[in-house]
């Protein structure tokens, strides 16, 4: 079964004809192009798929499209400010909060979200709001010092 | 994932009506974070565990969704809240914290901003013979627990008979524990049903978990006011310190008097197919002093557990973390 998805991400109305059992992390990178967002297991227990609804982060894997329609999707792609890089993503990239990568999307927009919400978390507070987003790197010392430093500027 | 027909409806009655309208090959879908992963998943099938073929979300029914405070003292739930609703509410957590932290330990943030109540007592089991391919075991129809001979390190201690599964649900622990109520709607009507009685063991039926037919919905849940005197804690061991389904999880809610417990509940989670009420270690306290009786009464469960070859270890975490959890509750 197909049919017309309507959605709203990074700001862009985007419509889309696909099958309604494509999940949403399906649709971004194979119907849109927005390959930002990663593919991990697929299972719902590393994060590193996640995307922001409505400033929440969620897993794209586990939520249908359909389910998202009319709601602010934020990937990745959305993050900077045109050429801008976001606060979090400069600090990321200057104190080396990424190894191999892979997880710093999922990272990224986990960590917006929090900032958003608590623009001077505590360690813990970085750690529990992180606890959903695994670095295989085991790189976390530098993702929280990041994020620290980021809520700083 | 297998395609399906996706209905939206807009009141219980309307969901009530498509699932009776479309038979067993219907499911309800809220966050559907088991739903997508598990269930809809092409190879966690059998003739007993049919894919579903037509998911009703019931994400935009209004009196599904939010957290209301009756003048009584007691609490209503709708099934499709998030869990994240759950561990963020103030009021909740005043009362009966014992909730809170229970949802709070479900999987990760990133999950319970759209796992709902509803599905995360209604989930499906996590036994990793029945969630795997090749093994067509009684709860998928088939004729067999393959966690009998295989490996058991993860499964029931307490209750296991036929399908040794352990109920998944952390919420469900201790909602069990706070003595709440499942208000369900069917095509006759509504009807409520304690936690006491709504979840079931394999020897009832070894295809489901719990008294929801597949015409019901869970509507919302509701939970009584605590006695004066009344304390909660909730524990939860795992394998991995950030988050995982329990190995052992328990639930207390105790009134005491002088000391002593007067009444309440030990419900343990993970270890049994549904939600554990210990209910011979409350009996064991009754009346005497809870820390100088705690640590023999806990070790009582010793009497009800039947372990498998591979999981004794879940008795001596199972004994130690009530212990533990009924004195954190003083």
């Amino acid at each position: 079964m197909k049919q017309i998805l309507r959605l709203r991400i990074n700001n862009q109305n985007y419509e889309v004809y696909a099958p309604i059992h494509k999940t949403l992390l399906e649709i971004l990178r194979e119907d849109l192009n927005l390959t930002g967002t990663k593919h991990g297991c697929e299972l719902g227990e590393c994060g590193t798929c996640t995307v922001l609804i409505d400033g929440e982060p969620v897993l794209s894997c586990l939520i249908l499209p359909v389910a998202v329609q009319g709601r602010a999707i934020t990937t990745i792609e959305g993050m900077a400010d045109g050429i801008m890089p976001h606060p979090l993503q400069t600090a990321f990239a200057e104190l080396g909060a990424a190894q191999c990568g892979y997880c710093t999307p999922g990272m990224l927009l986990t960590s917006k979200a929090l900032l958003d919400q608590n623009p001077q978390p505590t360690r813990d507070e970085i750690k529990h709001a992180l606890a959903g987003n695994l670095c295989r790197c085991t790189g976390y010392t530098k993702i929280y010092e990041a994020v620290e430093q980021a809520s700083k500027t | 994932m297998k395609s399906f027909e996706l209905h939206d409806a807009g009141t219980v009655q309307e969901a009530v009506a498509l699932l009776n309208k479309f038979g067993p090959s219907a499911k309800i879908v809220a966050g559907g974070s088991d739903l997508v992963t598990g269930v809809m998943k092409d190879w966690v099938h059998g003739k007993g565990m049919p894919i579903p073929e037509k998911l009703i979300d019931v994400t935009a029914i209004p009196e599904m969704i939010g957290i209301t405070i009756a003048a009584n003292g007691g609490a209503t739930i709708g099934a499709a809240t998030t869990l994240t609703s759950i561990t963020e509410s103030k009021d909740l957590d005043q009362k009966w914290a014992v909730l809170t932290q229970s949802a709070a330990s479900v999987a990760s943030p990133l999950i319970r901003n759209f796992g709902t109540l509803g599905g995360n007592i209604n989930q499906r089991p996590r036994c990793w013979f029945l969630r795997g391919e090749h093994f067509d075991c009684y709860k998928k129809g088939g004729d067999f627990c393959f966690a009998v001979t295989g490996d058991n390190r993860y499964h029931a201690i307490i209750g296991g008979e036929l399908c040794y599964i352990v109920h998944p649900s952390d919420v469900a622990t201790s909602l069990l524990a706070l003595n709440a109520s499942a208000n369900i709607a069917g095509p006759s009507g509504t009807r409520a049903v304690a936690f006491d009685s709504y979840f079931t063991g394999p020897r009832e039926d070894v295809l489901r978990e719990n008294v929801l037919k597949h015409d019901e919905l869970m509507v919302n849940v509701t939970i009584p006011a605590l006695a004066p005197n009344t304390k909660t804690a909730w524990s939860k061991l795992k394998d991995r310190q950030v988050y995982d389904f329990a190995l052992v999880s328990v639930a207390v809610v105790v009134t005491q008097e002088n000391g002593a417990w007067r009444d309440g509940r030990i419900v343990l989670g993970g270890v049994a197919p549904v939600p554990y009420r210990a209910k011979v270690i409350e009996q064991a306290l009754v009346g005497k002093n809870i820390k100088d009786t705690i640590k023999a009464a806990a070790s009582t469960l010793k009497t009800v557990a039947r372990p498998m070859s591979l999981n004794a270890y879940k008795v001596d975490l199972a004994i130690n973390l009530i212990e533990r959890t009924v004195l954190n509750a003083l």
